[in-house]
Order: C-alpha cells, then structure tokens, then sequence
C-alpha cells in the first residue's frame, strides 16, 4: 500500500499482553483497505479475538501504533474514542445484546446513542429488522429469539449505523451452515456498499464463499499472510 | 431471509444532534435496581436533616432573642436586712436610677411578683411573715448593653444612697444556659453535616451496585460509541428520581415533627422557650433541604459513575 491516507487501518509492530502474562499477539503488521473484505483465521486461542478487541477499540496495545481512520489511536485521548467506535460495526462472538431491551430497542441503539432524533429511527430500525428477517420478531425480547435470530439482531445493530468498517468475531459459530451462508451473504451486500468487512471465524469452510475475500492468518499471535494480498492487495472497483 | 442491498439509513448517525437522554436512554438500566430501598434511605435522611437543621435554628433564634432581651438588663438587688431600711434604699435607689442617662427604664418589682416567684420553693406564706430576709429588686433596663463600665457606673450612683445594693446584669446568670445552647447548636450542625455525608454515601453505594450489575450493558454502550457523560446521566437521572421521592416524603414526615414539637414547646408557656420559634426565612431553608439532598445525590451519582468509567478503556 502505497497511499496511507486510504488505509483504514493500519498495525505496525503491534504486541499485546495481558497483564504480566506473555503476549497473545507478537509483532503484527498489517493494513487494511477501504471497502475490502477479510477473513482473520486461525486456531481457538490463536488471538483473533484479542486483535478485533484491539480493532473495536476495547483495547489498547502493550506496544506498537495501531492507526484507525488515519489517527494513532494507541495515544489517543480517551474522551474521543467513541466518535472512532461509532464509525465502527461490531458483531460480538456472544452476541451481547442487551437482556432487557426488544429486537427492535437493540438494533436502535447506536442511533440512540449516536443522537439521531426518535423521529428518525423508526423506519432504519424497521427496514433493517426486514433486511434481516425478523420484521415479524421486532418486539421479542434476546431471551426469546433462537440463537440465528439473535445473530441478525447483532448484526443488524452492527450495520444500522452504515459504518465505515464491520468486525464480526466467529459470526456463524452458532448457526447451522445454511444459516451461515445467508449471514455471510448480509455481509457481502454490505461490502458492496464500500464498507470494509473483517470476519474472524475458524471455519475454514467460508474463505472460499466470498470472491476477492483476503485472509489473514493468526497462529499463536503471530500474523502470517498466506495469500500476499495484506502486501499487494487486489483492486477493487467499489474501493474508497 | 432475503438478501438484498442493506437499507440506506438517513440522518446524520455519528454528529449527534439529539441528546441521549430520557425514557430511551433511562430504559437501558431496569430502574427497579435503583429504586426499591433507595427512595426510604434518603427520604430518611432527609426526615432527620430537616429536624436537626429546624432545631438548629430553633435554637439560635431562642439565643438570639434572649440575648437580645437580656443584654442591657440589669437587676438591682437591695440586701438590707431590716424591712424599713431595705424599702428607704429601693426608693432612694430608683430615684438615683431614674436620674441616669444610660437607663431606659426601670422598676421596683412588687411584693406580689416576689411571693409568686418564691412560691415553689418557700410555700405560699407572704415573705413578709419569713425569717428568711427577701432582698427588694429593681428590674433596670439600660440604652446599650450591659457592659462591666456600665455596671461600675451603676454602683458608682448608688453607693451613697443605697449601701447595701448590689447591681448583677441579667445575662451573666443566663451565661451558662448561652453556653448549652451553643454547643447544641454545634451538635445541629454537625448533625446535618454528618447526615448530608452518609446520604452521599449511601448514593455512592447505590450507584456502584447499580453500575456493577448493569456493567454488560455499560460495556455495549461504550462500545457502540456511547460517553461517559450518555451513561453518567442514565445513573444521575434514576438517582435524581428517587432522591426526589425521598425527598418529599422526607420533608412531609420532617415537618410534621417539627408541628408536633413545636406544640409541645409552645405548650410549655415558658417565655424563654416562646422566643425559640422558626421565622418565615427558617421554614425557607427548611424547604430547600430537598433540593439540597437530590443535588448531593444526583452530583454523587454523577461523580461515582465518571469515576469508575474512567476506569474502562
């Protein structure tokens, strides 16, 4: 990548540990393009959550500059981080809904949040429930939704905001296979629209669904790039 | 499900044009975690606060109107044993009295006044007919306070024509009684001082239960971007709520002990205790006591929050 200013993120010799433990993620170096989709594989403990932590913003590094957006976010000021969580659409592996609030509460709540008027939320939160399937289960509370049902909600409250960049972390762990695919499928769509997509998952299964996909490989929190394409990655038309 | 283009969601979703706040923002904590015992504690305390600041105050309009009474009396006591003697020396003493400027005013208290006064202790026989020899008084009231300069004066007058007169100002019997009032006046204030501090320890503690039971949510919230402040005015307006519940019920139950005290005092008919009475300034302030308590309570709330959020990335 030749142009930093279109990178959306950018990793330069990140490690991370928790507390005096050793580190889960040693030297990672990676760069991440606008309107790409990537896959993060690798084994249960290989790291991927903790490096979608570190892009969702619920962690800082123990070392190295992590760069969002075109801003170090290592040294950024903890009172503007949430106008960089806003720009950003998490799809949790556990889903973390919140318990007491609807289908329809759940997926708002980003607007809320990001202050958009009640007047304006109805119909996104309506068509969004539709884009997912769950128009019919908007009123239904976490607690009451299968775990697919679930899985939309998570992601629908991911994308309402049309955020520049989604992370989802083990998506279809726990959806059967066809209910996989259609979830990918939400993701690609999205992509189309130019919003960089990470999925984290180690179903080896998926890289192959979604064309022009790049895959990073995490093994014991070392980034390998088996493919080349985080060094040369391919052009997109629907880039930027 | 059918996969089509996601929607396309108007607005301007990251500039924040409408304040997180209200029922939506309230609906994410389940109020029942801060309402239930919340409401009585501060109610409580607020119940206590409101009777210790009315007796506080109570208490310093009964010094201040008795010091204000007492502070240029003097009593002039007339010793001579003999009856004749001591009723030459009063009238000689008035007249002395009567012709100093500094004396406002003055009285020779009758024989009536002094059997009504000894009664309680001497029965109800005229002290005339006692072995026990009653000094005459004089009640003098003076232009300014009783000073050690004025009372020097005073004897000074009346060494020639009254000998055995002996000249006490009022407030210095009454010194002891000042001295008592004053420290219960300090014990009020401590009172509401210490009160105000457990109130706010008892939101500190609501508002870290609430937060930790609440903490998955608090979790979401900041990571779809939420701030500190969105989620600190959640907690602060449940806290506000109930502070204001407990509030008023706190000064209804308040003010009706202080009627029912004030009652029992005015009963006593005491002319000490009639000067200790609340005026218009002191039941505004006693009103103000809730507001007070839900500003302490909700800036605790606040702060609390700020605080252990701060503590999150």
């Amino acid at each position: 990548m030749t142009d930093r200013g279109r990178d959306i993120v950018t990793f330069d010799n990140v490690g991370l540990r928790y507390g005096a433990d050793r580190e889960v993620l040693s030297d990672v170096s990676f760069t991440l393009h606008p309107g790409s989709f990537y896959f993060l594989t690798g084994a249960s403990g290989a790291g991927k959550t903790s490096l979608l932590k570190l892009l969702y913003l619920a962690q800082r590094p123990s070392r190295g500059v992590i760069r969002l957006f075109g801003t170090d976010t290592v040294t950024l000021p903890r009172k503007r981080l949430p106008a960089f969580r806003r720009r950003l659409g998490v799809v949790f592996q556990d889903f973390r809904l919140v318990p007491h609030l609807s289908a329809y509460d759940n997926v708002a709540l980003p607007l809320r949040v990001s202050g958009v008027r009640e007047a304006e939320i109805a119909k996104p939160v309506d068509d969004m429930l539709e884009w997912v399937g769950l128009s019919h289960r908007k009123e239904a509370k976490p607690a009451t939704l299968s775990g697919g049902e679930r899985q939309r909600v998570a992601i629908a409250r991911a994308v309402i905001g049309r955020p520049d960049m989604l992370l989802a972390d083990e998506p279809t762990g726990n959806v059967d296979p066809e209910m996989a695919l259609k979830l990918l499928r939400l993701f690609e769509a999205l992509n189309r629209l130019g919003t960089t997509v990470v999925v984290a998952t180690h179903d080896v299964h998926l890289l192959r669904k979604v064309s022009g996909s790049m895959i990073m490989r995490l093994d014991k929190g070392r980034l390998s790039d088996p493919t080349g394409a985080l060094r040369y990655p391919p052009r997109r038309e629907n880039a930027g | 499900m059918s996969v089509k283009k996601p929607p396309v969601v108007k607005g301007n979703t990251a500039k924040g044009i409408a304040r997180f706040g209200g029922n939506r923002a309230a609906a994410l904590v389940p109020q029942a975690r801060l309402a239930g015992p919340m409401p009585w504690v501060i109610a409580i305390m607020v119940a206590l606060t409101v009777i210790a600041a009315a007796g506080g105050m109570a208490l310093t309009n009964l010094a201040r109107g008795a010091q204000g009474e007492l502070s240029g009396a003097v009593t002039v006591q007339i010793l001579a044993a003999q009856p004749q003697e001591k009723v030459r020396q009063a009238d000689l003493a008035e007249k002395a009295l009567a012709e100093l400027p500094q004396v406002t005013g003055l009285r020779i208290v009758p024989q009536s006044e002094l059997d009504e006064l000894l009664e309680p202790w001497l029965g109800k026989s005229s002290s005339g007919d006692l072995a026990v020899p009653i000094p005459a008084l004089i009640d003098v009231q003076l232009r300014s306070s009783a000073s050690e300069e004025q009372l020097s004066a005073l004897r000074a007058a009346l060494a020639s024509v009254a000998p055995d007169a002996r000249v006490d100002a009022q407030s210095g019997w009454l010194q002891p009684v000042f001295g008592a009032i004053e420290a219960l006046q300090w014990l009020a204030l401590a009172l509401v001082v210490m009160l105000a501090a457990i109130s706010a320890t008892a939101v500190w503690l609501a508002a870290r239960s609430a937060l930790g039971s609440n903490r998955d949510t608090i979790e979401i919230v900041h990571l779809l971007g939420g701030t500190d402040g969105q989620i600190a005015r959640i907690f602060q307006r449940s806290i506000g709520f109930d502070a204001v519940a407990g509030g008023a019920v706190g000064l209804a139950i308040g003010m009706l002990a202080i009627s029912l005290l004030g009652s029992r005092f005015a009963a006593l008919g005491s002319g000490l205790m009639a000067s200790g009475g609340l005026r218009p300034i002191d039941w505004l302030a006693i009103a103000a006591i809730p507001f007070i308590g839900v500003a302490i309570a909700m800036l605790t709330a606040r702060l609390t929050v700020l605080a252990a959020l701060r503590r999150m990335l």
